[in-house]
């Protein structure tokens, strides 16, 4: 209902500016009025104005959306590398809103006070190549600076070394729903591929090459997956139909999943998803998300519907590339916890040998 | 389309106006001015009403996810059982919504209006170097459309794999039904697509380099057409890339060929597919994919130069440097596709390579910006509507800009790839832009096109809302991505983790309902103009260039008589010593003058 009110409101007040420019025109038609179409010096006054109106508007609308939606961002980062990521990111930040208030400002302002007045000339200024070389130098020095450093990060969070230690962890995506494979007592994955889907009945659900020794350890894991605290995991990405994209926001961690290849990443998750619930920011989020909860339930339950469960914070590893319908419904949820609770964890899985039998 | 007369003091010569039938002045036209005109109303107002009109129905039900719509009962009939949107034609809107916007309304429809109808008008030539192909790419143009149009009504629906159209997904009907009928004939119409605007194209390059009038020197082009030039240059360079990329995908959905597709198990089948890459794919469309975003741009940009001198009374500041930045972004944006793919599973080293191109192309964009904003320094701007939209594109470009070095940075593509922090941005840098060039071009050339004016007031009116509304959309945009909302959710409801993010998507909606509800106001200024708008002056603006050198009415060769001759650059507003604060480009120096050193 309230949305076709909005969408009535919308409509009329189309209508509205319509009619009032309408209007507007007709109440000068008995002056002696220049209909010409061309800017007269009131419009250009007018519009000057409103140009200086609209560098207020663009800063207003920057000070009010980092003001109320800053608390929506997602909290601090849940992995090793994130810190130098959110820092990149804060500085890269910092450099475009301060190059974006100086040049709207100056942008706007010129406008503004330039604003066409009869019978004044411009100023012919056609080239300085002083000022041109200033303004290339400056933003590419700049964006040299960023580049480097940019760069160096990139290197570090993707040129990960192979360590023995290092939890490896396959994901792998198909449509709609994901799935995780672990390397079991030899932490080594073995062979797979879609080939092998249909043996056992459909009991190979990921593809598990039944000759290769390796994999006879391994256990396939759906709905959650555990990691251990402060070890370092290798995550190799597998799809069996259509490009997917393995998404893990908390740890500012991202890598599609390519059919036909097996892709890579890798973090250090840092902080157990009991800590992070702890976390005020979070803490913060969690309440604001069940009171919303609440009051959509309110709706739900006075039309004879069950109510909303209440949230609770859990690390997510989400679908990031179109791969049909249920895309926006491609989840899996991440619990990181101590070693002790990952192991007993890992003893209650049930492994290929016994799962084939 | 009412071809304007009765302006009495026009004395076109005999011989150049051709006996025409009705077919041949309005339909298979070859006449440059009537393609433009043509290119106009099917590319920008047609299909550009239709691509704003889907993006409005998935913005509602962006919204008020699953909710019951009038709207959607009306316009998706079974695709809305109950009025309540299907998943899969959700994704059906996003894909086609952002093909009409991108290809046909702001690459055919952009530089087929402005290229024809400013080229031949604005370097003195009759017409463009070959009337025919002008006619065959235009009607090419035609069949793309009906052909991508046709696709909506395919009762599986239409393609709906994004505007990507990335493999295995647009490969294999098995994996949703847009990926049947509907996506071969999106393959069609983009290839019949890539044929119209190569013609389109191959004229534009040709008829620039010959046929300039006596003395317009390639430095003494306007900026319009270096843009235009560059821009048809770009296209020729990629889009065959493109038609490439959607043969092979042809093949592998029709011939069973594995250039795209690999270990693929679908629907308890194991396909025969091996050796193939997606990534091949990706390489492929990108390659075409990213100079398209300058193809889309740079006219806009050309138009905005062009408009924003005349509109400031002033020369623009740094032809030549804008002149070579725009040679600059040509050549770097055929560098750069790899920023699309950072994640996609190619070597991390590219990465670096493409971070480092993706910030070079920076500066010049950076140079652009600085030398607008120095053309309106202590100008006498005179704010018709389409300098307003010059001003509103200098500003969006800024703001979407700015993103774009996050985003091309690797390091930080990784976390909000694919997020609405990349719709926002994409929106702002390209769309937004590109649409206030457009409108730009049409406020500025109306009384070129039609002979009439448009109205001021609307058109005031139009911009100040659709600014504020455009913002309103965009801004917020940019805070749910980096909260981690992936993009082409059809709901997000999935994820109570982003419950909160429900009312400001709430608040996009809204505005993007007031920016659709602006863009009426300009099409019944547009329309109503047509015909009864005030009879335009030749030379309305006051402005240096040859188009309005040619009579109001249009006729065939363009100039009555002989072709004028041009004597200076096409900057000459407020020169010192000058009885007005204009010269013709066709004024010869007076006596003592010296030619403008720019």
């Amino acid at each position: 209902m309230t949305v076709l009110l909005i969408l009535t409101i919308l409509i009329l007040t189309g209508i509205a500016l319509w009619q009032i420019t309408k209007i507007f025109e007709l109440s000068q038609l008995g002056q002696k009025k220049d209909n010409s179409q061309i800017a007269t010096e009131k419009d250009n006054d007018l519009n000057g104005k409103l140009m200086f109106a609209f560098l207020v508007f663009i800063y207003a609308v920057t000070i009010y959306s980092f003001w109320t939606y800053s608390k929506v961002l997602l909290p601090e980062s849940a992995s090793a590398h994130g810190p130098a990521y959110d820092t990149l990111l804060w500085i890269s930040f910092a450099v475009i809103l301060f190059a974006q208030t100086i040049t709207q400002a100056v942008l706007h302002i010129f406008a503004y006070q330039y604003r066409g007045i009869n019978n004044r000339k411009a100023y012919f200024f056609t080239h300085d190549n002083k000022l041109e070389f200033i303004w290339t130098i400056i933003p590419a020095i700049i964006f040299f600076m960023l580049i480097i450093y940019g760069m160096i990060t990139w290197g570090k969070i993707m040129n990960f070394e192979e360590d023995d230690d290092a939890l490896v962890v396959e994901l792998y995506a198909q449509q709609w729903n994901w799935k995780a494979r672990y390397g079991g007592e030899d932490n080594v994955l073995g062979d797979a591929n879609v080939r092998f889907l249909n043996d056992f009945d459909g009991k190979n659900s990921v593809g598990i090459d039944s000759s290769d020794p390796n994999g006879m350890d391994d256990f396939v894991v759906t709905q959650e997956f555990h990691l251990p605290v402060n070890r370092k995991v290798i995550f190799k990405l597998r799809s069996q139909d259509v490009l997917h994209s393995a998404y893990m926001p908390h740890f500012r961690a991202q890598m599609n999943c390519v059919p036909g290849m097996i892709t890579e990443f890798s973090f250090t998750p840092t902080i157990t998803t009991d800590e992070m619930r702890m976390n005020s920011d979070v803490v913060d989020k969690v309440n604001r998300i069940n009171k919303i909860r609440y009051e959509n339930s309110k709706i739900l339950t006075a039309n004879g519907e069950e109510a909303l469960e209440p949230y609770q914070f859990d690390y997510l590893l989400l679908c990031a590339k179109i791969c049909g319908a249920s895309h926006y419904n491609m989840q899996m949820k991440i619990v990181v916890e101590s070693e002790k609770d990952y192991e007993k964890w890992v003893a209650k899985q049930q492994i290929f040998s016994e799962v084939i039998q | 389309m009412s071809e304007v007369s009765g302006i009495s003091h026009s004395n076109h010569d005999d011989h150049h106006h051709h006996k025409e039938t009705f077919i041949t002045k309005y339909i298979f036209s070859q006449d440059h001015k009537m393609i433009a005109k043509q290119y106009l109303i099917l590319g920008v107002l047609f299909m550009g009403f239709i691509g704003i009109a889907m993006s409005l129905l998935f913005r509602l039900q962006l919204a008020w996810p699953e909710q019951s719509f009038a709207v959607f009962d009306i316009f998706l009939g079974d695709w809305a059982p109950e009025g309540v949107m299907d998943p899969n034609i959700y994704l059906a809107l996003v894909t086609i919504h952002g093909t009409i916007m991108v290809f046909f309304v702001l690459t055919a429809g952009l530089s087929g209006t402005f290229s024809n109808l400013l080229i031949p008008l604005q370097i003195g030539a009759r017409d463009m170097a070959s009337g025919l192909l002008n006619m065959i790419s235009f009607w090419l143009f035609f069949l793309s459309s009906m052909i991508m149009l046709a696709s909506l009504f395919v009762e599986a629906g239409p393609a709906a794999a994004g505007w990507t159209i990335y493999p295995p997904l647009s490969a294999l009907p098995q994996t949703q039904p847009g990926s049947g009928m509907g996506m071969t004939l999106w393959l069609i119409s983009m290839a019949i697509f890539v044929a119209s605007s190569l013609l389109g194209s191959l004229n534009y390059i040709v008829t620039v380099i010959n046929l300039r009038t006596k003395g317009m020197s390639m430095f003494r082009l306007p900026l319009t057409i270096w843009a235009f030039f560059v821009t048809a240059i770009i296209g020729v360079i990629s889009f065959p890339v493109l038609l490439s990329a959607a043969l092979l995908l042809i093949m592998d959905r029709s011939f069973g060929t594995s250039f795209f597709l690999s270990d693929i198990f679908v629907q308890g089948e194991v396909l025969h597919y091996q050796g193939g890459s997606p990534v091949l794919f990706e390489h492929l469309f990108w390659f075409l994919g990213h100079p398209e975003v300058y193809i889309v741009l740079l006219p806009a940009l050309g138009i905005t130069s062009e408009i924003i001198a005349t509109n400031s009374r002033k020369p623009i500041f740094g032809y030549r440097a804008m002149v070579a930045s725009i040679l600059a972004i040509a050549f770097l944006s055929t560098v750069v596709w790899g920023h699309h793919m950072f994640i996609s599973g190619m070597n991390p080293f590219l990465g670096s390579v493409f971070t480092f191109t993706t910030l070079l192309i920076a500066i010049p964009s950076a140079v652009k910006a600085f030398n607008y904003i120095t053309t309106l320094w202590k100008g006498n701007l005179q704010f018709n509507p389409g300098m307003l939209f010059s001003i509103g594109l200098v500003s969006t470009f800024i703001t979407g800009g700015l993103t774009g070095i996050i985003l091309g940075d690797s390091t930080l593509d990784i976390n909000i790839h694919d997020t609405y922090f990349v719709v926002a941005h994409f929106h702002l840098v390209m769309g937004i832009s590109a649409l206030y060039g457009l409108f730009a071009g049409v406020y500025h050339w109306f009384p070129k096109l039609f002979g009439r004016m448009m109205n001021k007031n609307l058109g005031y009116i139009h911009f100040w809302v659709t600014a504020i509304a455009a913002y309103g959309v965009f801004f917020p945009m940019h805070f749910i991505g980096m909260a981690g909302l992936p993009r082409r959710y059809y709901t997000n409801t999935a994820f109570p983790y982003f419950d909160d993010l429900a009312n400001i998507n709430v608040v996009i909606t809204v505005f993007a309902l007031l920016a659709g509800a602006a863009q009426l106001v300009f099409l019944y200024n547009f329309i109503s103009s047509m015909f009864f708008g005030k009879k335009a002056e030749m030379n309305p603006w006051r402005s240096n260039t040859m188009e309005w050198t040619a009579p109001v009415e249009h006729i065939h060769g363009n100039w009555p008589g002989e072709i004028p001759h041009v004597h200076r650059w096409a900057y000459d507003y407020s020169k010192p010593g000058q009885k007005e604060d204009f010269v013709l480009q066709t004024t010869p120096l007076s006596k003592g003058e010296k030619e403008t050193e720019h």
